[in-house]
């Protein structure tokens, strides 16, 4: 067996929020800190996202460049990143209350304890297996995180004719990807009534660049011996047709990759599938921290580096001897509302006033509509009873937006009560 | 750099473009499917014999072999006194050795013939029986309770099963590959890319080929879904292949802990019906189904089939179709309308046809060799003398033993076995490398999987597809891996 290697805090992932969370907590003097990264270069999934819409609006930035600023300021606050290194699974027995992590890299096997993990494995689109598409298995077939990296980190050539799989902002990017790649975007494919972007995002694809939208229909087989040389699509009244193609890239469908938290036997949220996390995110297993789109599949890389940066703080609470809360009370949503995240609250940290400043990553629940709601109103209830009613602004909640709920009603919740539920009118 | 003008090196090892030689070979063998390559690698042991496996697909397994269900049958449940019952019987204790001194992965988890109703259970003694006619004595009635406690997992309702412990899954790429690489360390000549459209008699064989000409004194038909085909080119119409849809579901690799043993169902008039079954890379298999059709190009799922397979699945393991599906797959067998293998000589025309494999044809194939053999020397082939073959040994791709990323040793040596590509799979760059530089090198994505399992795992290339992608165009252009 190896010998066990101690550190103060490792984290898993160097993407946005892994690298948030490595900067302020290698700032804040939380000792030695390394973030583990299974990739040849840390900064996530924005390094193939070669378009704008990262960092802020005063500042804009692509994707890469936002992932170099996030790794130089890990790096300059003293984190340790460690690439090419894989962590495969948990060690058995805790050393002195640390849990182990078992690692491998170019240099060998290792175990690593550490007395605080942060889990930021982030998310990835389910592929076409999963969605159980069926038909032939030719070459072709991409999911949009295959299709850029492909693009935009080797050069490589894609077919000339691609169906897109989705609507939403990632299906757009990866019409965009296509273009890029000197090939042509036959149509944008979405089972859904309407595009699930921006109204000036889905005209200015469909009018400006030609790219039509095909509205209420499934992707039901792919067509091809070798290389895909089409795909059938079924529209919602029955009507079938094929569309010439050599590429399909399903996008969307975003899961959290859950490998390590499964294996550690974290709680998972059957709505987020990610781990059941409390307000500061904290997951069910002590030691154990949690953050980004791990939680949330799937979430600005904006909205997953606040929140690794907000992790920190409960992380060195945890380091100063803070108790780890309960398992407590779940929170979950009723449809059309279809996530939630934090999605767990602690008997005994319900009181408002412990969840101000010292708990940054408290200052709201995250949601989400599978349908788009207009002029919503949220509700939330405990054993029946109505603890809060938000009213969301005006205008209509999308599905490809996220709500926000304040924490103003966790004061009002029964630590002997059952589950919160969330729910929209 | 060849000088353009000047001879052709004689061509040795594995072709996939270019004229095929023009001397005539001993013997030529059509069909790289597991049979085969388990063919050639038997004739390899006769140094004087010069021998040509041709294939018309761009790697070896490519057809019925490369879609089936990974399992190392007993043979209990084959029709006795069958050609078939023999060869599977011989062809399990043949695979099992030499799967031992391989390193091909076998995990000997044994089977449960699950009965889920009194018709079933009332069956079970008469299998037990057909077992036992088969020589496999070693079958035994399991009770209710036993069957849960075996199987916690298992759906509500089973009745009772018939425990069948030598029943075993293998890793079917690397029995396969493992053939080929020593066919082809020993001379034969392995030929990718290469469909028989004609074939001629003319006291000997020509084929006309997709690359040109190819002459033989002896030929092997093993071209499994095209052994008809072929047999009626050389004026044979002794059977029509038909071929039988198997679609399959491979699941996430969190879905192994569900099931200890390979979950058959209580054969009926139907066929063998759907089974549950871990795999040797630690995952779990459902299938397949079996759907005859005329159209043997029709490797495709369909909607129907994955639904019927789900039905099935959650009543054998309801927690099963919770988890992710990693691959959907179809594969076709060789249907002939007959429960045995379709194996004959024909001396008139030096040949010998190996049809009718069915999925079976796994376990069998070493005895299915050696029955070729003696075959092909009745029909007045002179096998010369025979020596021993250079053992194989092939990577680990099963979970059972250590892989090379969890070998501290091997990546101390070669910092590669612990750089791994493929994350879902854990396939280091060391393990890819090798296979790229192996004697019998994969030529695409498909390949590369098979050999190694980079980009079979749960993201389906998601991370690892483009830098596969460019492993493989790096060789393509000679550059190292």
């Amino acid at each position: 067996m190896t010998a066990v290697r101690q550190v103060d805090v490792l984290v898993v992932g160097a993407g946005p929020a892994g690298l948030a969370a490595a900067a302020r907590l290698a700032a804040a003097g939380a000792g030695r800190v390394e973030v583990l990264e299974r990739e040849a270069r840390p900064g996530g999934a924005p390094r193939h996202c070669a378009h704008g819409g990262f960092g802020t609006w005063t500042r804009p930035l692509t994707g890469p460049r936002y992932a170099r600023l996030l790794t130089a300021a890990a790096e300059r606050a003293g984190a340790v990143i460690r690439t090419r290194t894989t962590v495969l699974d948990w060690g058995l027995g805790a050393v002195s209350g640390a849990n182990v992590l078992l690692t491998v890299g170019p240099g060998g096997p290792e175990a690593l304890a550490a007395r605080a993990v942060v889990l930021a494995t982030g998310a990835r689109e389910r592929p076409r297996a999963a969605r159980l598409v069926p038909g032939t298995r030719p070459a072709g077939v991409y999911t949009t995180g295959e299709l850029q990296r492909a693009v935009h980190l080797f050069g490589q050539h894609i077919g000339t004719r691609a169906v897109v799989v989705g609507a939403q902002d990632v299906s757009y990017a990866a019409a965009r990807t296509v273009r890029t790649a000197g090939a042509e975007v036959v149509a944008l494919v979405t089972e859904h009534p309407r595009a699930r972007t921006g109204p000036a995002r889905a005209r200015s694809a469909r009018l400006v660049r030609g790219i039509p939208l095909l509205t209420d229909t499934t992707v039901t087989e792919l067509l091809g011996h070798g290389r895909l040389s089409g795909v059938r699509v079924r529209h919602r009244d029955g009507r079938t047709t094929v569309l010439p193609c050599d590429t399909v890239v399903f996008t969307g469908d975003f899961v959290p990759d859950h490998e390590l938290a499964r294996r550690g036997a974290l709680d998972l949220d059957p709505g987020t599938r990610g781990p059941a996390v409390h307000p500061a995110l904290h997951t069910t297993r002590p030691g154990v921290f949690a953050a980004g789109n791990l939680l949330h599949a799937v979430e600005p890389a904006g909205t997953a580096a606040r929140e690794g940066a907000g992790a920190a703080g409960a992380v060195l609470d945890h380091l100063a001897g803070a108790p780890w809360p309960r398992p407590g009370i779940p929170v979950t949503v009723e449809p059309p509302l279809c996530r939630i995240t934090p999605n767990l609250l602690d008997p005994d940290r319900l009181d408002p006033d412990r969840l101000g400043p010292g708990c940054p990553g408290a200052p709201s629940h995250l949601l989400r509509t599978d349908t788009p709601l207009s002029r919503p109103v949220l509700y939330v209830r405990q054993d029946g009873r109505l603890l809060h009613r938000a009213r969301l602004g005006p205008g209509t909640a999308q599905p490809y937006r996220t709500l926000r709920l304040d924490t103003s009603w966790h004061g009002r919740v029964d630590p002997a009560g059952g589950e919160v539920r969330v729910s929209a009118g | 750099m060849r000088d353009p003008e000047g001879p052709l090196p004689a061509p040795t090892g594995v072709t996939a473009e270019g004229a095929l030689p023009g001397r005539p070979y001993d013997v030529a063998i059509v069909g790289a499917g597991v049979v085969g390559c388990a063919i050639a690698r038997r004739l390899a042991r006769h140094p004087r014999l010069n021998v040509a496996l041709i294939e018309a697909r761009d790697d070896v397994g490519q057809g019925t072999s490369k879609a089936n269900t990974a399992i190392l049958h007993t043979g209990f449940d084959a029709v006795p006194g069958t050609l078939e019952a023999r060869l599977v019987r011989e062809g399990h204790a043949r695979l099992t050795a030499y799967a031992a001194e391989s390193g091909i992965l076998v995990e000997p988890v044994g089977a449960l013939l699950v009965a889920w109703d009194e018709e079933q259970l009332a069956a079970l003694p008469r299998l037990a029986a057909k077992a036992a006619a088969n020589s496999y004595d070693a079958a035994r009635a399991l009770g209710r309770a036993e069957l849960y406690a075996r199987e916690p997992h298992l759906g509500p309702g089973a009745l009772g099963a018939l425990h069948i412990p030598g029943e075993s899954v293998i890793c079917p790429w690397t029995t396969i590959l493992a053939y080929a690489t020593q066919a082809v360390r020993a001379g034969v000549d392995l030929h990718l890319n290469t469909e028989v459209r004609q074939a001629a008699w003319d006291d000997g064989h020509r084929l006309h080929t997709s690359r040109g000409v190819l002459r033989a004194r002896h030929l092997v038909n093993a071209a499994g879904l095209g052994a008809d085909t072929l047999d009626r080119r050389l004026g044979r119409d002794d059977f029509t292949v038909t071929p039988r849809r198997g679609q399959l579901l491979v699941f996430d690799k969190f879905a192994r802990p569900l099931v200890r043993h390979i979950l058959l169902p209580v054969p009926t008039a139907l066929g063998k019906g759907v089974l549950v079954a871990p795999t040797v890379y630690g995952n779990v298999l459902l299938g397949p189904t079996a759907e005859d059709l005329d159209d043997k190009r029709a490797t495709g799922t369909t909607a129907e089939g994955i639904a019927l397979l789900r039905e099935r699945g959650r009543r054998i393991l309801p927690a099963l179709i919770e988890e992710e599906v990693t691959a959907v797959y179809a594969g076709l067998r060789a249907a002939t309308g007959q429960e045995d293998y379709r194996i004959a000589a024909h001396p008139e025309r030096s040949y010998v046809t190996v049809g009718g494999i069915r999925s079976t044809g796994l376990t069998a194939s070493l005895a299915i060799a050696e029955h070729v053999t003696a075959l092909l020397a009745g029909t007045g082939l002179d096998l010369g003398p025979g020596s021993d073959l250079e053992p194989v040994r092939m990577p680990n791709l099963g979970e059972a033993f250590p892989r090379p990323h969890q070998r501290p040793e091997l990546i101390a040596a070669d910092p590669a076995y612990g750089t791994l590509v493929c994350h879902c799979e854990r396939v280091s760059l060391g393990e890819i490398r090798d296979a790229l530089a192996g004697p019998v090198p994969p030529r695409g994505p498909d390949g590369l999987r098979r050999r190694t399992r980079a980009g079979a795992g749960r993201c389906q290339g998601f991370y690892c597809g483009a830098e596969l992608r460019e492993l493989l165009e790096r060789r393509g252009r000679g550059e190292r891996a």
